[in-house]
């Protein structure tokens, strides 16, 4: 369904989402330039870029769909697929590496069943690797959201997820 | 114009302020190898083999977006360039399959010729990681090999700026960079019009048409089947190119004895049934402005433009013809008219097509073209792959008789064979259009108002009291410039002809490579020479279309004529 199809439960109004989208497309129309910032707030409300919303900001602002596609997988900052409510990034820089930050990250991926650069169906987590955290010091080591948790071992894994929700 | 001085490989030459040193290299007969860039398209300097070394310049600059500069030395030929344009090949076919000798644009391939040219015969960074994907084969007119792609962008200039599709893009990053639709879709997902333009322009074989040379050979080689012919207007005056005959030859009469020698039963012409369309299309044309029908009408004969208008504009179909295309308008009268004729079942008929065009075979395979009660065209075949037949058959070509089309599907007029260029379709119409109208012979039949290589170009043409308000468009960015100015109602033509190839078909998807201004403009005066040498140059003088009418068809927009040879449009959903 695309995001004009999609209508609100309560009333059968346009769904609010529509409405906030278009509240961010009108603060940028006519300006060029404006894709990168469109597409950093769209993302702010979704949590990543749905396709139908993508369709409908090329539509809206008339730069092609291929194009948008280009910029989005072009910038690791933008996701096309939903996020976990936790975002585990672990460390797979040179520090972390000559300490065992392949294990941590064999370990994470068993424990949650997913690999680097995916999320749990139960969007509680996702996870990927960053090439270093300035930490290293602490190697091995991981961050999610803001936390920073150092000198990792396989086995404190566990009980350091269970504290996520 | 400003002119400067500049030195190149110490020559002294002039070139406009303004030019790239490419341009200004090329105008005083200096080669310079290049792979991304393209004459018509914006340069892009992303390949980096053009590099130069240029007075004033810290490193070696990409000369196809490198200015010229008053007093500029530059050399081309240095050790220091050899080396580095060496190396930029070298990178490439590290990353590039090495099956050439079983790749389908091998011989064509501007890679290829580059690495032979510069003489690579190792390469250093062999062995190194290498990208893999999966083959897109998903539509009828296009097969895009991402393994082969050299990321020079030219499929996306072209579609984006000549044809204003922007089906592709870059998408990812570094190495994982790819030419891509949007979500990395199939063709078949993407807005595609399957014009071919990106095959035109593709240096390797990353995008090629779909072959069906096996499925022709398999026909033929079937003893149950017949096999029929039909070669359209631009394929005559472009076929020499793919086999060693210089652009702009005409040859027209080699080309049905080649047929013959393959094996076809039958050698018709498309040109038959362009004539078949100008009588349908002129008198619906006719018909709509004495009782007032949506005008402007636009002609439908060209696939890519209508898959376009189906995709991006379905609010104005009503516009379109209802006329079939004369590849389709030929199939059916052939597994009608043409069986009963000659006693043969059409079941055991293969209809087969020469076009100059990709985006005919998926028109061939649309699910209402099948008005003959089977399939109206089986197979089709562009210009390149029927070289590509000849070639394997081993026909020395330059030596073959010149031989005539069978009958009765093989005469066409002068006015036929112009389809094959933009305003082609237009001045034919009109020549008919004209004379229904007036009741007389036109004293002249060339309304040269309709030509010219302007992307849009219009006139009023006096039809006796009427004046006919007329325009002519290729290429599809145009087109949709065109379609704007009809939706908001600035386009007050009675009839439009739209072509969705830059020069129409002259400079069709499936024509042979390369192309540019030049040779279609020579492809295109041969198409005029043609029209010029026909003793008929009116479709309504078809002597064979005049006996499809009078024996079997009935009237021009009659029962029979409606159910054969007009169609009906509908959305496209992507």
């Amino acid at each position: 369904m695309s995001l004009t199809e999609r209508k609100c439960s309560c009333c059968g109004c346009d769904n609010p989402e529509k409405v906030q989208v278009d509240a961010i497309l009108a603060k940028f129309e006519g300006k060029k330039g404006s894709l990168i910032p469109i597409l950093q707030e769209v993302q702010s409300l979704y949590n990543y870029l749905p396709k139908d919303v993508l369709e409908y900001v090329a539509e809206q602002t008339r730069i092609p769909i291929s194009e948008i596609y280009g910029v989005v997988t072009f910038y690791s900052l933008f996701h096309l697929n939903p996020r976990g409510r936790n975002i585990v990034r672990v460390c797979q820089g040179t520090a972390c590496h000559v300490r065992g930050g392949k294990l941590i990250l064999q370990t994470l991926e068993k424990e949650l069943g997913i690999k680097a650069g995916h999320t749990t169906d139960d969007l509680r987590f996702t996870l990927e690797t960053v090439a270093c955290i300035g930490a290293c010091g602490l190697a091995p080591v991981m961050q999610i959201n803001d936390d920073t948790h150092g000198r990792l071992t396989p086995d404190k894994l566990p009980a350091i997820l269970q504290r996520y929700e | 114009m400003t002119m400067v001085n500049l030195t190149i490989n110490g020559k002294q030459i002039q070139a406009p302020q303004g030019a790239t040193i490419l341009e200004a290299a090329r105008g005083a007969g200096i080669h310079i190898p290049t792979l991304c860039y393209h004459p018509e398209l914006r340069p892009e300097g992303a390949c980096r083999l053009c590099m130069v070394e240029a007075s004033g310049a810290r490193t070696l600059v990409a000369s196809c977006v490198y200015p010229v500069s008053e007093g500029m030395v530059v050399n081309t030929n240095t050790n220091k360039v050899r080396e580095a344009r060496k190396t930029v090949v070298e990178l490439l076919l590290a990353n590039h399959p090495k099956d050439c000798l079983s790749c389908q644009k091998s011989g064509d391939c501007e890679l290829q010729k580059i690495a032979a040219d510069l003489g690579v015969r190792k390469i250093r960074f062999d062995g190194g990681e290498r990208k893999a994907h999966t083959i897109d084969c998903s539509n009828p007119s296009l097969v895009r090999d991402q393994e082969k792609c050299i990321l020079c962008g030219r499929c996306i200039r072209v579609c984006r700026d000549v044809q204003g599709m922007s089906v592709y893009s870059f998408a990812r990053r570094g190495f994982d960079t790819i030419v891509a639709p949007a979500f990395e879709s199939d063709l078949k997902d993407a807005v595609c019009t399957y014009c071919g333009q990106c095959a035109s322009v593709c240096p390797t074989g990353a995008i090629v048409e779909k072959d069906d040379t096996e499925k022709v050979w398999a026909a033929i080689n079937d003893p149950s089947k017949v096999v029929l012919v039909q070669t359209a207007p631009a394929v005559r005056v472009a076929l020499g190119e793919e086999l060693g005959i210089p652009a702009g030859s005409i040859v027209t009469g080699k080309m049905v004895a080649a047929l013959r020698r393959l094996g076809f039963d039958k050698v018709f012409d498309t040109n038959f049934s362009a004539d078949l369309t100008i009588m349908e299309e002129g008198h619906e044309f006719l018909h709509r402005l004495q009782n007032g029908g949506v005008l402007p009408m636009i002609t439908s004969c060209s696939p890519g433009w209508v898959n376009m208008i189906e995709l991006k504009y379905p609010e104005l179909l009503p516009h379109l013809s209802t006329a079939k295309s004369p590849q389709q308008m030929f199939g059916a009268v052939a597994k009608t008219y043409y069986a009963e004729q000659a006693g043969i079942d059409p079941a055991n008929i293969v209809c087969v097509s020469v076009m100059p065009c990709t985006a005919k075979k998926a028109e061939a395979e649309r699910e209402e073209m099948c008005a003959s009660g089977y399939r109206d065209v089986d197979v089709v075949i562009t210009t390149r792959e029927l070289g590509r037949m000849i070639r394997e058959a081993g026909l020395d070509f330059a030596h073959l008789p010149e031989e005539a089309y069978d009958s009765p599907l093989g005469a066409g007029t002068g006015a036929a064979v112009i389809f094959g260029t933009t305003g082609g379709v237009m001045e034919a119409a009109l020549r008919t259009v004209a004379e229904v109208v007036l009741g007389e012979e036109l004293a002249n039949v060339d309304y040269h108002d309709v030509r010219g290589m302007e992307q849009t170009r219009e006139a009023v043409i006096k039809v006796g009291e009427v004046e006919v308000k007329i325009a002519v468009v290729h290429t599809l960015a145009s087109a949709r410039k065109m379609l704007e100015r009809i939706k908001d109602g600035t386009a007050d033509y009675h009839f439009i002809e739209v072509m969705a190839c830059p020069g129409g078909c002259i400079g069709g998807g499936g024509q042979p490579v390369p192309v540019n201004s030049e040779i279609r403009r020579m492809r295109r005066e041969a198409l005029f020479e043609c029209d010029r040498a026909s003793e008929l140059r009116k479709s309504h003088e078809n002597p064979e279309i005049k006996q499809l009418y009078d024996t079997w068809l009935g009237k021009p927009l009659g029962e029979k004529a409606h159910s054969l040879l007009h169609t009906h449009y509908s959305a496209q959903k992507r």
